[in-house]
């Protein structure tokens, strides 16, 4: 049964955690937030194989819940420090990351790194490349992309290419093998890479979004799914895993308004 | 002559010199060895290639201009994800940048600990890291022939690191649940200077248990110097001790708009060690609750 009263941050958890579906054994790691959540709710629902961290160094069965923890004490399954995490979880392939990049182009290439035409001297200053070169060319990305717009879903290539992406001018040469994008959630609609040679294609759209404006938002074509469905809305017992893994509601902060759910049509 | 390794901050920024590549171990705002890098700040060095996961060290060493050329694979304060003074040098245009994948960092380090002249890897393959970085691809000589990139060895001259307990013989021990790439620093460098929240005379004396001998990360034979440096690593995290400091950071990050903003935090950091420790709240720093992730 699907609610009927949930916030759109809430739809997107759902649609985020859809990600890791059937994953195994890989660590789930969601940066962010609603992807934080998402990850949790992947693991205490459809995929408990599962792995993840308490968001610091140690792995837990039971996913952490965000901000401050009160009496909860995170019960430690595991260990796996930053010291361990590339050759255990990077270059081997046993992870599947969701992260927030300032750009993304139609290659699926991202960027965090910084932002202007001269790299010399950037007009913004961003976290640079950070694991992202890494991650993208090892194992599983998706993204959560909360402001579908131009500014982020760029019309040529991003400014810092951070992550390797369907791009054949850039890949040439290089083993690929790995390299797999999977999902993107926006504050509009779902997309994969499933499009003609994995372009980016619309699945699914959030209640009361047309296509016309996803594409508007959107600084390149799009593919789009033989049949594009609406984004299911959250059902009851995943709502209440949601409120038991952010007890302070911190998802209501992610998305300007904190929006219902279901939009108004415009 | 006697087995000892201490000295005295002072002493140590002694022994660097102009244009040196200069590691600094620790993560972000976590763990950084940061009694060492203002007593960098206090110096007349300058020129210095820093070779870093960077926070607030990297920050201050550029807002001071001591950083001709900055080797990164990010820089940010976490709780604050885009660190200020890194951002005004590198927008306009101040310093030269080598930005590496956060994995590359390592495999640098890790080429230079086994002194090889580069370790091969996929990272960076297909990105701007290789446009922007220079790097080369080597061919595998096995039937794979795969290309890979060619991350060099990054040896440096010195590293700077922070820990919990030292001896004088350069004996350490990193509590807290992750030390990051530290180890790598230590090894990768001509000359690792430790500071330390605690010296002791001898760690089998003081602290013989097994348990905590696991937390020794890197042996004493890459150990020049062991510096005593309680709070060595205020601002930043350093568990289980203390946590980092929030309402600095706030301060110091506002500070990157301020007229004579620098100026001001600087002010503190000149006035000595012990002078800023007091100002920054002395006994204080030890109840700083450890971040939550």
């Amino acid at each position: 049964m699907s609610a009927s009263d949930f916030t759109l941050a809430e739809l997107l958890i759902v649609a985020c955690s859809e990600a890791w579906r059937g994953n195994g054994e890989v660590v789930a790691t969601g940066i962010g937030p609603i992807p934080r959540i998402a990850a949790g709710l992947a693991k205490l629902t459809h995929t408990p194989e599962l792995m993840m961290t308490d968001g610091e160094a140690f792995l837990v069965e039971e996913p952490v819940p965000l901000g401050p923890r009160g009496d909860y004490k995170p019960r430690f399954a595991g260990y796996l420090p930053f010291s361990r995490f590339f050759d255990a979880a990077v270059w081997s392939g046993k992870r599947h990351a969701m992260v927030t990049p300032t750009q993304l182009d139609r290659f699926g290439q991202t960027n965090i790194s910084c932002l202007g035409p001269d790299y010399r001297q950037p007009k913004v200053q961003m976290l640079g490349a950070r694991g992202f070169p890494g991650n993208s060319i090892s194992h599983i990305n998706s993204m959560f992309l909360p402001q579908h717009s131009k500014r982020v879903f760029v019309e040529g290539e991003v400014d810092m290419v951070s992550s390797v992406g369907y791009n054949p001018a850039r890949t040439k040469g290089v083993n690929t093998d790995h390299l797999d994008l999977r999902l993107i959630v926006t504050d509009l609609a779902v997309m994969d890479f499933g499009g003609p040679d994995h372009a980016i294609r619309v699945v699914s759209l959030h209640p009361g979004v047309t296509l016309d404006e996803v594409q508007e938002a959107t600084g390149f074509p799009l593919a789009v799914a033989d049949e594009v469905r609406e984004t299911p809305a959250p059902t009851a017992e995943q709502l209440a895993i949601i409120r038991r893994l952010d007890p302070h509601d911190i998802r209501a902060g992610v998305i300007k308004g904190n929006p219902a759910g279901i939009r108004e049509r415009a | 002559m006697t087995f000892d390794k201490r000295m005295t901050a002072a002493d140590f920024v002694g022994q660097l010199k102009d244009g040196m590549t200069i590691g600094i171990a620790g993560w972000g705002p976590r763990r950084k060895p940061m009694a060492l890098v203002r007593e960098i700040l206090r110096s007349p060095l300058k020129d210095l290639t820093i070779v870093a996961y960077g926070g607030p060290d990297i920050g201050l060493l550029c807002a001071a201009g001591k950083v001709r050329k900055l080797i990164f694979g990010f820089v940010s304060l976490d709780a604050i994800p885009l660190e200020p003074w890194f951002r005004k040098a590198r927008e306009s245009g101040a310093i030269d940048v080598l930005e590496l994948d956060e994995g590359m960092l390592q495999w640098g380090l890790k080429a230079a600990a086994m002194r090889l002249p580069f370790l091969p890897t996929r990272v960076g393959l297909g990105t701007d890291i290789m446009t922007h970085g220079g790097f080369k691809t080597v061919k595998s000589p096995y039937a794979d022939g795969e290309e890979l990139l060619a991350m060099p060895a990054l040896r440096l001259d010195a590293a700077l690191i922070h820990v919990s307990r030292a001896d004088r013989f350069g004996n350490i021990q990193a509590l807290g649940p992750d030390t990051y790439y530290d180890e790598w620093f230590a090894r990768a460098a001509d000359k690792a200077y430790v500071s330390a929240e605690e010296v002791v005379e001898r760690m089998d004396e003081s602290y013989p248990d097994p348990a905590d001998a696991k937390t020794s990360i890197f042996e004493r034979c890459f150990v020049t110097g062991v510096i005593p440096a309680r709070f060595g690593a205020h601002p930043t995290s350093m568990p289980p001790a203390y946590g980092w400091d929030m309402g600095y950071f706030k301060s110091y990050a506002a500070a990157a708009g301020e007229e004579g903003g620098w100026d001001r935090l600087n002010a503190d950091i000149a006035a000595g060690e012990e002078a800023y420790l007091e100002r920054v709240g002395g006994e204080k720093i030890a109840s700083l609750p450890l971040p939550i992730f």
